[in-house]
């Protein structure tokens, strides 16, 4: 048997990559390890190194090559004694378009990059979110994150970043992309693997004056730190009658990732929002992320910035104007509904949205809020909304008990109770650690489907 | 013989790689023990390879840390443990698990999150253990495994038991605070645990040379009064040496000791890392002249203990058990969804 060598995935999200370069050619003896050649993906550039011992029979596709579909068939080797490949070993050179169902799509659970990265264009229409007249740039939330710190470190001269590979590696999620060559080393700085040390560090670099954004390569890793973001950041202001605080963000990707695990996916909105002296915002769209992380830069007390690794990726219109921002405080309606009113944050805003059509198609018109910012809370836009609908389904990532969800609901009563004509649905995160196993993974998140059966549920239908 | 890596600044401030120096200690292996080590380490090498292989098939999903390049050193070290001591780990654990003897299928089944993995399918790459195999994880956050490790060395000391406990933390995991905290109590009632770290000169992509002003990790403990020693932890002979000098120690209850093993990973921090922040060169230095597996193939081989027949036959075997391993791993069934919900808690009768 011949061995056929296929597209490798080589992140938890790629589905296509291009083939740059051969580095071996047709009769070439291979041994496991070897390189074989080079492979783009949307990230970097990474070698191909052979797992079988074997001699290069077939190179299928040319040296330059984009879109191939992750697992299809690359090239062939022969294994030791065989002389040449059977033609019916050899696989249909591979058609250069990606083929979602086969690739990794398929199988990331609970949202698909592919599918909420077309979706928000789309939906934009039915609710436009900036006015006309305001200039505006197709681009990616990562690069929204970049420019929002970009344009606010020329602003003032006072932040910096600091944080786990920020610097030379330009951020383990590219989020800081170049941020090293513009500012240099003294305002772009990479940090030991000591979270709990910089984000004191931090804080202290606060109270003295300065304006850090600290960030966590993700928010899991911001647990170490947690007794200075609360009992430092978060309280100082108030313990020393108003002398001394810190303006300083502590941002990163929340949430679960894509198959990492119980101590990799964690939502800690509800965690952060519990407390006083903190602000806490967890933008959705490009233009969110770049409004809302320059005004918390600009904001006097610490902010937490609540980012999500899977929305790096994808696309939306964002304001080029660099004075633009957005107000820390303000929920934003996404799609104007008149039957039930649903309120998410961060990811699962595209989720709802995705929900909502589904809902549309049944005769549900659904009003969809994107809360933005969790602390404060935009209670009366809620508030107004269920004036409108007199339903409210409330969605989150993180867990049930004494959730995000929780709160809301308990707003409601004291605030709308008499406009509701049925009690507030919670979607969720299952009660449970995040389990690896994909199927798993994917029961334990929320998914469009439940926003669905929610939202039918409070309209009794 | 092989030369002991070292960090000195090369140009532009990366690792130059190995000067020579005065030989390191070497363990009088047996040829039986020899071919021991080397079927445990090709063992390790066909498994991350395979692993590797099967990421990128989308098989096997998430983050993924192969530990190619480092197989000496937990082979060298597990070769000194006794029926009863534990070793815990970070998130770089594949190795550490099979060194332990634990079965390649259900590592390779968790890594493919089916209910016959090691961890029912919940756990994945970074998070597994196997208590009855004195494996106490797998663990994902970086660091959090050493006060952990000296806590189960407290238990075996609580105990009266004669085992210690193998914490093993790379150089990134050397500088978070608990560490010291962990190194400061173990000294302070002595507890019976080895701390190795493995120096494999990068913390995903930052050097050794940009994470500390205090290179010489060996010497870490040196303000808590815990030993140290600098070991090269491509050579298992001499990997097997310093463990077995340090863990008569350690078991004697003389308390804790620290090694340092100078290694090298020859994949990207994970599978999604390009690994631009080290040069080629320097990688392809590193297989040629320091492969841990070649060394001992080389020993084999000069010493005339075995033959390239011999050596292939080992490769077969090897390469027969890892596809089981994966072949068992891919047909196996994903877990029940009923599993979502069990083993959070343990239900207590009221
Ligand atoms: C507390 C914490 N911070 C950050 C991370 C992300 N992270 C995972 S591995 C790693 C590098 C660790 O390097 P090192 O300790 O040298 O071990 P190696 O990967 O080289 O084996 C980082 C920063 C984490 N898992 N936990
Ligand atoms: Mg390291």
């Amino acid at each position: 048997m011949s061995i056929t060598i296929t597209m490798p995935a080589l992140s938890p999200t790629m589905t296509e990559g291009t083939l740059l370069k051969w580095l071996v050619k047709v009769g070439d003896k291979v041994e496991p390890g070897d390189i074989l050649g080079e492979i783009e993906t949307d990230k970097a550039t990474i070698e191909l190194e052979a797992a079988d011992q074997g001699t290069v029979a077939r190179l299928l596709v040319a040296e330059g090559t984009e879109g191939i579909a992750v697992n299809s068939p690359i090239a062939i080797l022969l294994e030791e004694g065989e002389e040449k490949v059977p033609e019916e070993e050899i696989p249909a050179t591979p058609s250069p378009q990606p083929s979602p169902a086969e690739g990794r799509g398929e199988q990331t659970p609970a949202v698909s990059e592919q599918l909420s990265a077309e979706k928000p264009k789309e939906l934009e229409k039915a609710a436009p979110q900036i006015p006309s007249d305001v200039k505006t740039k197709q681009m990616t939330v990562r690069e929204a994150l970049r420019d929002a710190m970009a344009e606010e470190m020329r602003r003032d001269q006072r932040v910096f970043l600091m944080g786990e590979e920020v610097a030379e590696y330009q951020g383990a999620y590219k989020v800081s992309q170049g941020l090293l060559d513009e500012f240099g080393e003294d305002r772009v700085i990479d940090t030991p693997i000591t979270e709990y040390g910089f984000a004191g560090l931090g804080v202290g670099a606060a109270f003295a004056g300065l304006k850090p954004i600290v960030e966590f390569m993700t928010f899991n890793f911001a647990m170490q730190a947690v007794d200075q973001i609360i009992n430092s950041a978060a309280k100082t202001r108030y313990m020393s009658g108003g002398q001394m605080a810190a303006s300083i963000v502590f941002r990163g990707p929340n949430g679960a990732a894509a198959r990492v695990a119980a101590q990799h996916s964690q939502c800690y909105a509800s965690w952060y929002a519990h407390c006083p002296g903190l602000k806490v915002v967890a933008p959705w769209s490009g233009a969110d992320a770049k409004g809302l992380l320059k005004s918390a830069i600009r904001d006097p007390n610490p902010v937490i910035f609540l980012e999500n690794e899977i929305l790096y990726g994808q696309s939306f219109e964002v304001p080029t104007d660099p004075d633009f921002t957005l107000p820390i405080g303000a929920a934003k309606i996404e799609r104007a509904g008149a039957h039930v009113t649903i309120a998410a944050f961060s990811l699962m805003v595209g989720v709802a949205l995705e929900a909502a059509e589904t809902l549309a198609g049944e005769g549900i018109d659904a009003e969809v809020i994107n809360l933005r910012s969790l602390r404060p809370l935009d209670t009366a836009a809620i508030v107004e909304s269920v004036k409108k609908t007199n339903r409210l389904v409330s969605v989150e990532e993180g867990w049930p008990f004494a959730g995000i969800g929780s709160e809301l609901a308990a707003q409601m009563m004291e605030h709308a109770f008499d406009w509701l004509d049925a009690p507030v649905a919670r979607v969720s995160g299952d009660d449970v650690p995040m389990p690896y196993a994909a199927n798993l993974e994917r029961l334990a998140l929320p998914s469009a489907a439940g926003i669905v059966t929610a939202a039918k549920a409070v309209c009794y239908r | 013989m092989a030369t002991r890596p070292q960090h000195t600044r090369g140009k532009k401030g990366r690792p130059k790689p190995a000067r020579k120096g005065a030989a390191p200690e070497l363990y009088k292996a047996s040829k039986a023990q020899l071919i021991k080590f080397y079927r445990e380490m090709l063992t390790i090498r066909r498994f991350e390879e395979k692993a590797g292989q099967m990421y990128g098939q989308g098989e096997i999903g998430g983050f993924c840390h192969l530990y190619i390049g480092q197989e000496a050193v937990v082979v060298g070290v597990q070769d000194c443990l006794l029926e009863g001591d534990s070793i815990i780990t970070g998130y770089r654990d594949h190795g550490h698990m099979l060194a332990a003897g634990i079965d390649a299928g259900a590592v390779m089944a968790e890594l493919t999150g089916r209910a016959s993995g090691i961890s029912s399918g919940k756990g994945g790459s970074m998070h597994m253990f196997s208590t009855r195999d004195g494996f106490y994880g797998g663990h994902g956050i970086v660091a959090a495994q050493v006060p952990i490790g000296t806590g189960i060395a407290f238990a075996h000391r609580y105990r009266r038991q004669d085992n210690i406990c193998v914490t093993y933390f790379g150089d990134g995991a050397a500088n978070q605070g608990q560490v010291f905290e962990a190194f400061n109590m173990a000294r302070l009632w002595d507890l019976p645990v080895l701390y190795v770290v493995e120096n494999n000169r990068y913390a995903m992509g930052t050097s050794v040379l940009r994470s500390t002003g205090s290179r010489e990790l060996w010497k870490r403990g040196d303000s808590f009064k815990i030993p140290g020693k600098q070991v090269d932890g491509m050579n298992v002979l001499a990997v097997r040496a310093a463990a077995g000098a340090a863990i008569d120690q350690v078991r004697s209850g003389k308390g804790p000791y620290l090694l340092e093993m100078q290694t090298y990973r020859f994949r990207g921090h994970s599978m999604s890392d390009p690994a631009l922040y080290r040069s080629k060169e320097e990688v392809q230095q590193m297989k040629a002249e320091h492969d841990p597996i070649g060394q001992v193939k080389k020993l084999l081989l000069d010493n005339k203990m075995a033959t390239e027949d011999d050596l292939k036959e080992i490769g077969r075997e090897v390469k027969a058990e890892i596809t089981r391993a994966a072949e068992f791993a891919i047909a196996s069934p994903e877990p029940e969804a009923s599993e979502l919900f069990s083993d959070v808690l343990v239900e207590v009768a009221s």
